[in-house]
């Protein structure tokens, strides 16, 4: 286990932003690019971090545990996380997670058997006039109606299938 | 139309960079603000009656001048981008079209704070606007308005974006200022006060995304003339995130002189109900805020017509009235059932909870649980009593806001709407099948189609 050469650079960059002695500031985005790399945040990758941080493993756990965007299991390929929260529920947010669980077989917090896909349900984030909305590793998708979730799983299918 | 202090060049093509952005008169707020001393900066803030806009409305010149300034201890801004309370995405527009009004504001409240370092905190879900600010940091620092000297006047400043990771509370400035740290976002009891005690235990003020890019225009025009703009406290301009049943949702800037049934009504704005339907409910300034049903929505208790500023917004306390909160604008219609609302939020808000304090960890919890059996049919009449008596302890009893704002969706919800909830429980399977209160609660204007 160990992070890629372009990765711990950026760890290093991280770190300057910070006062001296001050590099646990830096645990929030360094396990954002443990994430990255290891697609989620096993005990052996928090560790690491603690150790690469000078930081205790709990410090890292306890945080790690705290935040909602950090996966503590590992999850699909492409993980679709719909949001629920009430100016989305208003414009259909629920017919559109049914249709999405319906598609792909799965409930939310599950994953496909084939690994590809996650569905997980989330909380605001902050694309209410765009409602309803999922967010899709670094972007929002916005609007969503059936032909679009349609569009994603294909487009997903397609990416995946091209980097086989 | 309305004067746009901030917006102005948002559609321009290409303002997201700076050459564009200068040549639109950008930057000039710092050549102004270099030239003055720190404190008349603090006194120009003071004068604009500028009030924070991420959702209290605290004035920020007060904020800034508590600031301490002990001997060889460094002082920060921290910029809270945590943009996280359901129906607010104000921020996100401004970081995502406007990015160098918010770097340029910071340079100057940087300047007039002390802060040689700055940080923007931004919550982790807007995961592609961090490349942005920086490109527009780097931008800056290349032009010469960040890094060493700047334009020769001795201050150094550097600004750096760190993403959360997915907590509502980091926006609660003490647990923002945690999350800084690397630690989980438990929020701090106060005092001692962030402007004492802040990151690292150094003086640290901790100011929203549109309040620090508003610091552009205030010191452009100058405190007294950017006071002019507006009514009463309510000065300047206020960015408006508008959703739900309209016509068009999205981001307006308003001056806070108009009505809220123009705000609603009116082609610049909402446009209007959508799908022809009827007005039925709002939540003018966010998630926590209280609901108001459309009579109480467009006219105060006393008739009157109710404006969108912080003080007609809020005219009748809590009984009749709501507050400016976020700006986080969400229009009901009058097919949307309130009870199933309130119990979206509340399970917003037990999933948000940080679980420090027991009267908000648990609450947060019994509530969804009450509201969503009330909402499936398997409610009782004496839960909505003691729904009531659950929000109640909640309110006031805990470390943070937090708690206020998971409590006050639900007392108002119960204030305004107790029939329906009544008759959510009288009717277990009518209530699976359609909404009450269609016309009960909606406006009762004629429907232009």
């Amino acid at each position: 286990m160990k992070f890629s050469e372009e990765k711990l650079k950026k760890v290093s960059e991280i770190i300057a932003c910070y006062p001296e002695g001050k590099q646990k500031s830096a645990l929030l985005p360094v396990l954002h690019l443990a994430q990255e790399q290891f697609g989620w945040l096993s005990a052996e990758t928090m560790d690491y971090v603690a150790a690469l941080l000078s930081l205790e493993p709990v410090e890292v756990y306890e945080v790690a545990t705290f935040y909602s965007m950090y996966n503590l299991k590992p999850v699909g390929k492409y993980l679709f996380e719909v949001c629920q929260t009430g100016p989305c529920m208003i414009n259909g947010s629920d017919d559109i997670i049914a249709y999405i669980g319906e598609r792909l077989g799965i409930n939310p917090g599950e994953t496909t058997a084939d690994g590809l896909f996650t569905l997980k349900t989330v909380e605001c984030l902050g694309a209410c006039g765009y409602a309803p909305m999922m967010q899709l590793g670094k972007h929002y998708r916005e609007h969503l109606t059936k032909d679009k979730v349609d569009a994603i799983i294909e487009e997903c299918r397609n990416n995946a299938a091209a980097n086989n | 139309m309305g004067r746009k202090l901030l917006l102005e060049h948002a559609g321009a093509e290409g303002i997201r960079y700076y050459d564009v952005y200068r040549k639109k008169g950008g930057y000039a707020s710092v050549e102004k603000a270099l030239k003055m001393t720190p404190e008349a900066i603090v006194e120009e803030v003071k004068k604009s009656g500028l009030r924070g806009r991420g959702g209290a409305g605290f004035p920020t010149g007060l904020k800034w001048s508590f600031i301490a300034k002990p001997e060889g201890v460094p002082r920060h801004l921290v910029c809270n981008a945590d943009e996280s309370e359901p129906g607010t995405f104000k921020d996100r527009y401004l970081m995502e079209f406007i990015p160098h009004l918010l770097i340029e504001g910071l340079i100057v409240s940087s300047f007039a704070l002390g802060s040689n370092t700055t940080y923007i905190y931004i919550r982790g879900e807007y995961a592609w606007i961090p490349d942005i600010l920086e490109q527009a940091i780097a931008e800056a620092k290349a032009n010469g308005w960040l890094g060493k000297n700047i334009l020769g006047s001795g201050f150094d400043c550097e600004i750096y974006v760190q993403r959360g990771a997915g907590a509502y509370i980091c926006g609660e400035e003490t647990a923002l200022i945690e999350s800084l740290e690397g630690k989980r976002g438990n929020p701090r009891i106060k005092p001692p006060f962030p402007a004492i005690k802040g990151v690292w235990d150094r003086p640290t003020v901790v100011n929203n995304v549109e309040t620090l890019a508003a610091i552009v225009p205030v010191i452009n025009l100058g405190g007294e003339e950017y006071a002019k703009i507006g009514v009463g406290r309510s000065t300047g301009t206020k960015l408006i995130s508008a959703c739900g049943n309209i016509n068009k949702p999205g981001v307006y800037e308003i001056d806070m002189t108009i009505s809220v049934e123009e705000f609603i009504f009116s082609d610049e704005y909402c446009g209007g109900i959508a799908n022809s339907k009827k007005l039925k409910a709002c939540i003018p300034g966010g998630s926590s805020v209280p609901i108001l049903p459309a009579n109480l929505l467009l006219k105060t208790a006393k008739g009157e017509t109710r404006y969108m500023n912080y003080e007609s917004l809020s005219d009748g306390g809590f009984a009749t009235g709501s507050m400016m909160g976020s700006g986080g604008f969400v229009v009901l219609d009058e097919d949307q059932c309130v009870v199933k609302h309130t119990y979206t939020l509340a399970r917003f808000y037990r999933h948000e909870s940080c679980g420090q304090c027991s009267p908000c960890r648990e609450g947060t919890g019994w509530m969804e649980k009450i509201l969503k059996n009330i909402d499936t049919g398997k409610g009782k009449m004496s839960d909505i009593d003691l729904l009531w008596d659950i929000q109640r302890k909640i309110e006031g009893n805990t470390i943070c806001p937090l708690g206020d704002a998971a409590a006050w969706p639900v007392a108002a919800a119960i204030r305004h709407f107790r029939d329906e909830f009544e008759w959510h429980v009288r009717n277990p399977e009518e209530c699976l099948r359609r909404n009450y209160g269609l016309a009960h609660y909606a406006d009762e204007r004629e429907v232009v189609a």
